[in-house]
């Protein structure tokens, strides 16, 4: 059986999952989400569904592991094993590693509640535009009076 | 199979001037030439873009730029785009396929090049002079100042007076000022930056309003790519542009004379233009691109190539970043990417000890980044953790990050090259170019000297924490010096005024002429050439091709 945009097994969605939260977990602090909280992790399964094969061929890499560590999927591994897993994965396919960390950021930072934690409005910069101090301009006073640097040329 | 102009069944006639290419030199080419009232066609291999769906409008605005708005073409592989072999190059290629070209993705600084750097021989004893000089360049300057619209202050000590026409500058805002503070503590040089921004409404344009998103082009409209400056202009004049049209070779005559081009229109079908002069504006890897592809009985080596020289001198301007990590909360990604620059370390000084290569460098100071780039530059550096402390971690970078980039001169090297390569080709089957190219020890020199004093700069200004990365890998923005101007056939692709020295009616506008880099953005310079260039060619309409 297959989930979102047909790209991802149940197994692999619920890998995934559990792996993003490992990245980003909930602040129980700040009142924020883990990666994996639902909305995000809706974001993530179609973003990811864009790099199909890559995220798949990182996911196997990470139940490989799982399985040499504790003899079983990833998803089914205990807290300690777990993290020992995402270490060596980490480790030995960084570059797996980095694709799913980029997912996981991409969508987690666009995500409504977590952009109003960073006091940023939750929407795009068009059409509205930032405000932008001005700044003080007569920091520049010493430079007006320091005279040419550039070379005359024959 | 090669089908007439438009399928009709019927050759075209030849029109007087074929562009090929609509980005920065080719729209300042085509708009200058329009009062001619020559038939002038233009081939793009992109398409017009609709700035409705640049990525600012969306809540993804930050990811599309590693995807469909990334400046590598490797990576956004869009049906405008073509591969580039660049396995062997230290720096990798960024350009835009589309009307504007790389102007739709650029961040609009807009430096002149220094009167000093038009005699980098007779001053410095490296490279070579160009055939011209800052004076003959100045009126051109202003002109395509005039149409860009430029942003900036008058009065900078690195320059000469030039009497430019400039809106406001771009705010300092809270990241200018701290890093000014800092510049000024040293009694450094730094000027708000010229910016091809406007701040104020110009022609039919509407002021900057800080999206902070101008590298995946700039939906309000303020940001002077060429498809909204000179090809409005240009095509109400009468200058016909054909999109999504994609060159494989420009043909010859019997006489060795170019007689027009083939291309790929957008449903992939090959066809023929016949034109009396050919203006190649395709920027320095996609202008050598097609010459070399170009061969015939009279150019066996490609076109307008005796001297071998076409595609060799690639120069990049390798690009160091040194960012800072501030205590206090600056402006975050919220307005256009570039402040202020520094040139106290541009022209040569040999009093100055600590210097140990040639030439010299811009510091391009900065804003921050968004939250998607803050989180995955932390990740990256190590500042950021996976798991707990990742949050906390996050708010220390968050809005507080700011600091430059060194963009260095790179001095021309015969064995920096592009060439076609044997197997890699593009979904019209037109072989792909390659990159060969590697550091000079200058240059390496150079990154090292800028990455110090900007590091300098910065905990001068209060950084507690200094990121740096030199070189940029995937900052090969500036494509310059592969058909170089020069008054030597043997030593130069085209004279003094863009012509070839082997095939009279051939020209070249972009930045493939540049005999040398200089230390700053290129495109300001590039456009002052093509209008030099479409100048003289108007001076000379009776005798061009004598």
């Amino acid at each position: 059986m297959t989930t979102t945009a047909e790209a991802f097994t149940d197994a692999q969605a619920e890998t995934l999952g559990i792996l993003v939260n490992m990245i980003i977990p909930a602040s129980e602090d700040l009142g924020l989400p883990g990666a994996g909280d639902e909305r995000i992790m809706t974001d993530i399964l179609a973003t990811a569904a864009r790099q199909r094969e890559a995220v798949a061929a990182a996911l196997a890499a990470l139940d490989e592991i799982s399985l040499a560590i504790g003899n079983l999927d990833f998803a089914k591994l205990g807290a300690p094993a777990r993290d020992d897993a995402v270490a060596a994965f980490r480790r030995k396919h960084a570059d797996g590693a980095g694709i799913l960390a980029t997912i996981t950021t991409q969508c987690y930072y666009r995500d409504d509640r977590v952009m109003r934690s960073l006091n940023m409005a939750a929407r795009p910069p068009f059409p509205l535009g930032f405000e932008v101090d001005q700044g003080d301009w007569s920091l520049l006073e010493p430079v007006r009076g320091s005279g040419p640097i550039y070379r005359e040329t024959p | 199979m090669t089908v007439t102009v438009a399928g009709r069944g019927m050759t075209e006639q030849a029109i007087d001037v074929l562009i090929i290419g609509a980005g920065a030199s080719g729209a300042a080419v085509a708009w200058s030439l329009a009062e001619t009232k020559m038939k002038i066609v233009c081939l793009e291999q992109g398409g017009f873009m609709n700035p409705g769906e640049y990525p600012a409008t969306g809540r993804d605005w930050e990811a599309r730029a590693s995807s469909d708005f990334s400046i590598s073409p490797n990576t956004r592989q869009l049906a405008a785009d073509y591969p580039i072999a660049e396995d062997g190059s230290a720096i990798k290629v960024a350009n835009f396929n589309a009307v504007g070209g790389g102007t739709v993705l650029y961040a609009g600084h807009f430096p002149r090049f220094h009167p000093s750097d038009f005699r980098v021989k007779s001053l410095d004893g490296v490279a070579d002079d160009w055939p011209l000089d800052y004076n003959d360049l100045a009126p051109h300057y202003a002109e395509n100042d005039r149409m860009m619209g430029v942003a900036g202050l008058a009065g900078d000590p690195a320059y000469p007076s030039d009497n430019a026409e400039r809106m406001p500058p771009l705010p300092l805002g809270k990241s200018g000022e701290v890093l000014a503070r800092g510049f000024n503590k040293l009694g450094w040089h730094w000027w708000p930056s010229d910016t091809a921004i406007a701040t104020q409404p110009h022609d039919g344009r509407d002021k900057c309003i800080n999206l902070g998103a101008c590298i995946t082009g700039c939906a309000q409209g303020a940001k002077a790519s060429t498809d909204i400056t000179y090809w409005p202009h240009a095509q109400r004049a009468g200058v016909e542009l054909r999109t999504h049209c994609r060159v494989r070779e420009i043909t010859v005559d019997e006489s060795g004379l170019a007689a027009g081009a083939i291309y790929y229109d957008g449903d992939g079908v090959e066809r023929e233009v016949e034109a009396h002069v050919v203006i190649m504006a395709c920027n320095g890897v996609g202008t050598p691109r097609i010459l070399l592809n170009s061969k015939s009985a009279a150019h066996p080596d490609g076109l307008a190539n005796s001297s071998g020289l076409v595609g060799r001198n690639l120069m990049f301007h390798p690009y160091a970043s040194i960012q800072g990590i501030f205590e206090e909360e600056l402006d975050g990604h919220r307005g256009p990417h570039k402040i202020f620059r520094s040139q106290q370390f541009y022209e040569t000084d040999p009093a100055d000890k600590t210097r140990d290569f040639v030439r010299g460098y811009t510091f391009e100071i900065q804003r921050g980044q968004g939250p998607v780039s803050t989180a995955l530059t932390g990740l990256a550096r190590g500042k950021i953790p996976w798991g707990a402390g990742h949050h906390a971690a996050f708010r220390k970078l968050h809005n507080r990050i700011a600091g430059m980039v060194a963009i260095c001169e790179d001095l021309p090297e015969e064995h920096n090259r592009v060439t076609l390569d044997p197997d890699l080709k593009d979904s019209d089957g037109i072989p792909a170019p390659r990159i060969s190219y590697t550091l000079s020890e200058n240059s390496r020199r150079m990154m090292d000297h800028a990455v110090a004093k900007a590091s300098e700069a910065l905990r001068t200004a209060g950084a507690i924490n200094i990121m740096t990365q030199a070189p940029i890998p995937y900052g090969g923005w500036h494509l310059m010096g592969t058909a170089r101007m020069g008054t030597d056939p043997a030593r130069s692709v085209v004279n003094k005024w863009g012509r070839s020295h082997d095939v009279k009616n051939l020209f070249v506008v972009d930045g493939s002429i540049f005999v040398t880099s200089a230390g700053v953005n290129p495109t300001r310079t590039i456009q002052a050439l093509a209008l030099y260039i479409a100048d003289q060619m108007k001076q000379r309409l009776a005798n061009l091709f004598d």
